[in-house]
Parts: structure tokens; C-alpha cells; sequence
């Protein structure tokens, strides 16, 4: 239930045009296929499916906007897709807004 | 691109830099003598890491980047230099998650857990009364575990996990078990029944009916915040998967690291069959891991055996290795509580049953009483 009402609070949506940043209490470790993470405080384990989502979200915290990085790490091309998986990162609570 | 970790399975077969699910049991010496002990526990292993060589190992764990640790035993709270070790574990950024039977988990003690939140507590119960819990557990074993919660309680500690190993006495309680965690602001974790350790000679006594698993099943489907660890994929079978991985993690994402440096593919499996090397003989926990010969094999793909005609394959994966090993079964057939009856069939077709014996038995000689 507690769950269900965080999952539904606005401040829990990805927004692009705002500063992220991985979050303080998550651990990434690199992995063959990517990377996974760890969430000390909701204890949930995360996987990141490729390098270049694991290198932006790395690159979140140096720039002004998870666009802007989206566009520096892996291009305009592939934007709609990076979108999506770091939306599904906001969820798990692995990035947070800055 | 998705993140859903279920497509990510075959990479596991393919073994991870580090295990996701470590287990560091801390000694063999419990004050306990469960009928069920899957590490058969009961006296220390004079072979047991010194201090020295527990902080090494954490540093190493540390040097991996595992996450966090399941410490257990034996009783790890046995351990004089239990908290220098979980201490050391969190200041080296590994959370440590353990598992108690709660004697030795006094007020002040507790106080010193809740002081630390990448600690978290799992009391171990097996029944929702004291008569159930201490047929399996030992006279005055449900008592000290409600102690020990109310003293977590009382330290303010939050949510700890109280933790059931399923049996056919229990099952019939689950409501008033789920009950009981609500009471105590815990969560639940129910875990499965293996033939391991002592639970070779409980099994036949204890492990769950087939109209039980049914009734599990379609239970832990309505409670999906109840916890498992992935417990009882076997299940999937009858229809919908349940919760988690779904696969047999042994030696690709679980692994044991045992009080005297053994390390085995998982902590339901002490036996030289499946043990990996020494991290004494070997000097590093990270060599046995990514190389031995054990885990390299463990991450093959399997062959489904007589598993390979079943439609249920994909969900269920032939079930839990160690069920297997330990009913006498062969390791790419069906688990011996198959949902289908398969695992039960092949073990009566066997004339003989041929169940591997333990090497590591720890246990007290005292003779233990099985309730059937
Ligand atoms: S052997 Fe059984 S308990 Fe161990 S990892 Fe495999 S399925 Fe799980
Ligand atoms: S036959 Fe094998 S795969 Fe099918 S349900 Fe039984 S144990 Fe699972």
C-alpha cells in the first residue's frame, strides 16, 4: 500500500529538464552486460542493460539537465529510449532530482 | 530498452564479478540443536576464521563491491567479536542483513542494532506457537525469539524480518504467522524446507504436503510484499511465477562462505560436491568465485533432463539443486516436490535410495527428536 502511494506522489516522475543525479545511498558495480545497483535504503537491486545507461547515469550530476546529458553521452537519436529506462530508475529511487 | 531484470536470467548463467546473494556463515557452534539445521550446527569448528581473517575477507567483499552480506550460522551472535565484524562491515560500505535465533539478542544489544541502519535483522520462527515452533526448534526457543523481538521493539529498531523455514506443521499457520509480523511491524519471510544438513532426516517428517505447496502457492500469489529470497521458484509451475529470479542462483548468483574459509555454490549445499576451494588455500575469496572450476561448471547451461518434456520448464527450471542431491535424485530431473509429482514418482521407482551423506556435520551428539 505504502508503496503504491509513493509510486503516485508527482515528485517521483522523471522530468528531463530538470537536474538529476544518481542517488547518495545507491552502489553501482560494473558488470558484463552493464551494471547493477543498490539501493541501501529501499534495498532494491536494479539492473542496468548497457554501458552507455550506465554512463549516463555516471554523467547525470555534471549537467544541468538529464537532457542535456542524455544528448552528451549516447545522442539525439536515442533519446526517447533513455528517457524512458531513466524513468524507470526514478521509480527504484537509483537517480533522484538534485 | 528496458531494466525489467527478467530477461537478464541467461546472464547469470554467465556468472557475475561478484554474487548478488553471499552468505558468510560465521560459526558452526550454536546454542540451538534445530531439527532442521541445514549447516547440521552445533559445536565451533576449532578451524574457524580468526578475527584477523573475518576483517580480511570483509575488505575483500569490500574490494568486490558486494553489496551486502548474509551472516548467519550456527548462531553468529556466539561470535565474541560479532559486532566488530558487522562494524567493520558497514564501515567498509557492506550492509549486512543476519539471521538469529534471537537468544543472545538482549535489550542492549538490540539498542546497538537500531543504532545502525545498513543492518538488518532476520529472527528466526518456525511456528505461530510455541508447541509448533519448538517441536523443529527446541524447548524454549519460541520464547526467546519473542523476546528478542520485543527487544527490537523496544530499541526502536523499525522493520526487522522474522523468518519462517516452511514445514508441514506450519503451513496451516501461515495467516496467524503473517498476523504476528503485523503485531510486530515486521516483515515476513518465509523460506523453503530443504533436505540439508539435518533436514535430511527431518524431511520426509516436515517437508510440505502436495495439497500444502498448493495452498502456499496460491497464498504467497495473494501476499506479494511477503518476502521468499526467490525461495520457491518450483512453485511457478502451477501458473503465474511467482516474485523473483526464478532460477536455481547456485554458484552464479549465490554462494556460501562457511566458518572455516570453504566456500560452496550455496548455503543449502555443504558438500564436498559443491565445494569451490578454501579462501585460505586459495588467498582470495575473489579467485575461487570468478574462476574455480566448480563455479565455472555451475555456469554451463544446464540440460533439463527428464525435466525437457515437461511444459513447465521455463518456470520452474527443474526446481532446487540441493532438494535433488540430497533426496538422492539426479541433478537435471525433477525436484523431489515437482508440483506434478514427478520428483515423488522417481523417488519411489528407486529400489534403493542412495542419499549422499554429509562430510561437515557440526552437530551436538545428542539425539534429536522429529515429530511427524
Ligand atoms: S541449490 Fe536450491 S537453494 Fe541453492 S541456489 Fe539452487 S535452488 Fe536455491
Ligand atoms: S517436471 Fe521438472 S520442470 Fe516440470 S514441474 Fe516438475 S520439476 Fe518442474
Amino acid at each position: 500500500m505504502w508503496r503504491l502511494l509513493i509510486t503516485a506522489e508527482p515528485l517521483n516522475t522523471f522530468t528531463p529538464h530538470q537536474p538529476w543525479a544518481l542517488s547518495t545511498k545507491v552502489a553501482l558495480r560494473d558488470e558484463s552486460f552493464g551494471a547493477l545497483a543498490y539501493h541501501y535504503g529501499n534495498r532494491r537491486l536494479v539492473f542496468l542493460k548497457s554501458r552507455d545507461l550506465v554512463d549516463l547515469v555516471r554523467d547525470l550530476e555534471h549537467h544541468d539537465t538529464a537532457a542535456e546529458a542524455i544528448v552528451a553521452t549516447v545522442g539525439l537519436e536515442r533519446f526517447d529510449a533513455y528517457v524512458q529506462a531513466l524513468d524507470s530508475l526514478v521509480e527504484s529511487e537509483v537517480i533522484y532530482e538534485r | 530498452m528496458s531494466v525489467k531484470p527478467m530477461a537478464l536470467t541467461d546472464r547469470f548463467k554467465q556468472g557475475l564479478g561478484a554474487p548478488i546473494c553471499l552468505t558468510w556463515e560465521l560459526t558452526y557452534a550454536c546454542n540451538l540443536a534445530c531439527v532442521h539445521c541445514l549447516s547440521s550446527s552445533g559445536v565451533r569448528d576449532p578451524r574457524e576464521l580468526s578475527t584477523g581473517e573475518a576483517m580480511a575477507l570483509i575488505d575483500e567483499m569490500a574490494a568486490m563491491q558486494i553489496f551486502y552480506v548474509n551472516i548467519g550460522g550456527g548462531e553468529p551472535m556466539i561470535r565474541s567479536d560479532f559486532f566488530d565484524i558487522i562494524d567493520h562491515c558497514v564501515a567498509s560500505g557492506v550492509g549486512v542483513k543476519f539471521s538469529t535465533n534471537g537468544t543472545r539478542l538482549t535489550l542492549d544489544k538490540a539498542k546497538r542494532l537500531a543504532a545502525n541502519p545498513m543492518v538488518d535483522v532476520q529472527i528466526s520462527l518456525d511456528g505461530a506457537d510455541a508447541a509448533t515452533n519448538d517441536a523443529v526448534r527446541g524447548e524454549g526457543s519460541w520464547a526467546a525469539s519473542i523476546a528478542a523481538m520485543d527487544n527490537l521493539v523496544e530499541a526502536g529498531f523499525g522493520e526487522f524480518k522474522i523468518s519462517v523455514v516452511m514445514t508441514r506443521h506450519n503451513i496451516p499457520q501461515i495467516d496467524q504467522l503473517h498476523s504476528l509480523a503485523e503485531h510486530y511491524g515486521a516483515q515476513l519471510r518465509l523460506t523453503r524446507f530443504r533436505p540439508s544438513g539435518r533436514g535430511a532426516d527431518s524431511w520426509e517428517a516436515l517437508h510440505p504436503t502436495q495439497a500444502q505447496q498448493r495452498e502456499l502457492y496460491a497464498w504467497l500469489l495473494e501476499h506479494p510484499m511477503v518476502l521468499t529470497g526467490d525461495s520457491f521458484f518450483h512453485l511457478s509451475a502451477l501458473g503465474n511465477s511467482l516474485e523473483g529470479l526464478n532460477l536455481c542462483g547456485a554458484g552464479r548468483v549465490v554462494c556460501l562462505i562457511d566458518p572455516i574459509g570453504d566456500v560452496y555454490a550455496c548455503p543449502f549445499v555443504i558438500h564436498d560436491e559443491f565445494l569451490a576451494g578454501n579462501i585460505r588455500d586459495e588467498g582470495s575469496f575473489k579467485t575461487i568465485w570468478q574462476s574455480s572450476e566448480l563455479f565455472t561448471s555451475l555456469r554451463e547451461p544446464t540440460s533439463a533432463g527428464a525435466c525437457a518434456s515437461c511444459g513447465s520448464y521455463d518456470a520452474c527450471q527443474g526446481g532446487c539443486m540441493a532438494a535433488k542431491f540430497f533426496t538422492g535424485l539426479p541433478l537435471d530431473g525433477p525436484d523431489p516436490e515437482c508440483v506434478f509429482g514427478h520428483g515423488e514418482r522417481e523417488l519411489a521407482s528407486q529400489v534403493v535410495t542412495i542419499r549422499p551423506a554429509a562430510r561437515s556435520d557440526h552437530s551436538k551428539r545428542t539425539p534429536l527428536a522429529v515429530r511427524s
